[in-house]
């Protein structure tokens, strides 16, 4: 029956008061536990619904899961408000404070020193989807064929049209990366989010977030707004200020800072399994020949 | 193209970012299971919720087989 810890998120002291109605995971308000000069934002959980066996059932339970991933996701965007959180993985649980206080004394140097990185900073999220299903565009603009000759002709241009479609958009993402990427202080590739999860229209073909000074958000926002002319048939969709989730794997790792993006490879993989999905391409030759039917401009 | 801003976050922006960020802390009650498992039970879970003609993975012989496979990595 006794309470557990849940753990939001350790940061800095900070002297603005969270919000007087916040309530966090399992409706408790957020407290402040002080260590060594660090901040552990906890709430008091239920041992019956956190227990490690309680939790494992849950995990798996959409409802639960949807309500105690905007609480958390609650909790740390007030403290976004008032100071930069180190936000902790979802469902982080110690048995009473005392657990939380070891667990501050043994990160305590890697939790500063990310903390001093993440700073006054903020993480945005940009998607960008291929709006038009790849099938689409040139069944829907051509005739019923007249014969075999006609229907594998068909066929090869709309195996084209939906690899020009492709093309276009990995191009697109990999250039609005690598703008975002420039501008930012750092990025990370998620991998593509599944339709069937997201309910969003059409294919990700790019899910990254970037780490940006809060003071040069608006510009950052301004300059993913500007794309927004550069190719049709793509969306470009923006998330945040999040905090910087993305952004504080070294501390599990323990690997300092790694340079480059470990999920370019899986981008890059899921990619051209998703091309590859799209239909057969062997190069016939007949392919050269036949004419764009896209009709969705270039 | 449009460029969207959404006023409510999507689920899956959010699992996104708890179940594959944020400081991976084993706290001593947090279940030992490795990052991608964490993420397949909530995947899976969300697939089969959000679309009824597909069957979850949890049902039957697979549900039992993950179970088992979580219990040997927590022992």
């Amino acid at each position: 029956m006794t309470g557990l810890r849940y753990v939001y998120a350790v940061c800095r002291p900070f002297d603005t008061p969270l919000q007087s109605q916040l309530t966090g995971v399992a409706g408790d308000p957020p407290r402040l536990l002080h260590h060594h000069g660090l901040v552990a934002v906890v709430s008091h959980v239920p041992e019956w619904d956190f227990s490690e066996e309680a939790l494992r059932a849950h995990l798996e339970d959409l409802d639960w899961l949807t309500e105690t991933a905007r609480a958390h996701q609650g909790v740390i965007d007030a403290l976004t408000a008032v100071t930069t959180p180190l936000p902790l993985r979802l469902a982080t649980v110690f048995r009473d404070d005392s657990g939380v206080r070891v667990m501050i004394e043994a990160r305590e140097d890697d939790f500063r020193r990310t903390l001093d990185r993440l700073e006054g900073r903020v993480e945005w999220g940009v998607k960008v989807y291929l709006e038009t299903p790849p099938e689409e565009p040139a069944a829907a603009a051509a005739p019923k064929p007249a014969s075999g000759r006609d229907y594998l002709l068909q066929r090869r241009r709309q195996t084209r049209a939906r690899e020009d479609l492709w093309q276009r958009a990995e191009e697109f993402a990999t250039r609005l990366h690598r703008t975002l990427g420039e501008y930012a202080e750092d990025a990370r590739l998620h991998a593509p989010q599944n339709p069937a999860l997201s309910g969003a229209a059409g294919r990700n073909v790019l899910n990254a977030a970037y780490l940006v000074p809060r003071t040069r958000s608006e510009e950052f926002v301004e300059l993913v707004d500007r794309t927004k002319d550069d190719a049709p048939g793509l969306r470009v969709e923006l998330t945040g200020p999040w905090a910087a989730y993305s952004f504080v794997g070294d501390i599990a790792e323990n690997a300092g800072n790694v340079p480059g993006d470990p999920g370019g490879e899986k981008r890059g993989s899921a990619q051209s399994a998703a091309r590859n999905a799209t239909g057969d391409t062997t190069g016939d030759t007949a392919g050269d020949t036949v004419g764009d039917t896209t009709g969705e401009g270039t | 193209m449009t460029v969207v801003e959404r006023r409510e976050i999507a689920l899956v922006d959010l699992l996104d970012r708890l179940l594959a960020g944020g400081v991976v802390i084993t706290g001593d009650v947090t279940l030992r299971i490795a990052d991608v498992d964490l993420v397949r039970i909530d995947l899976n879970a969300l697939i089969s919720s959000v679309n009824e003609n597909v069957p979850s993975p949890f049902q039957g012989e697979l549900r039992g087989e993950l179970r088992g496979e979580l219990r040997g990595e927590l022992s």
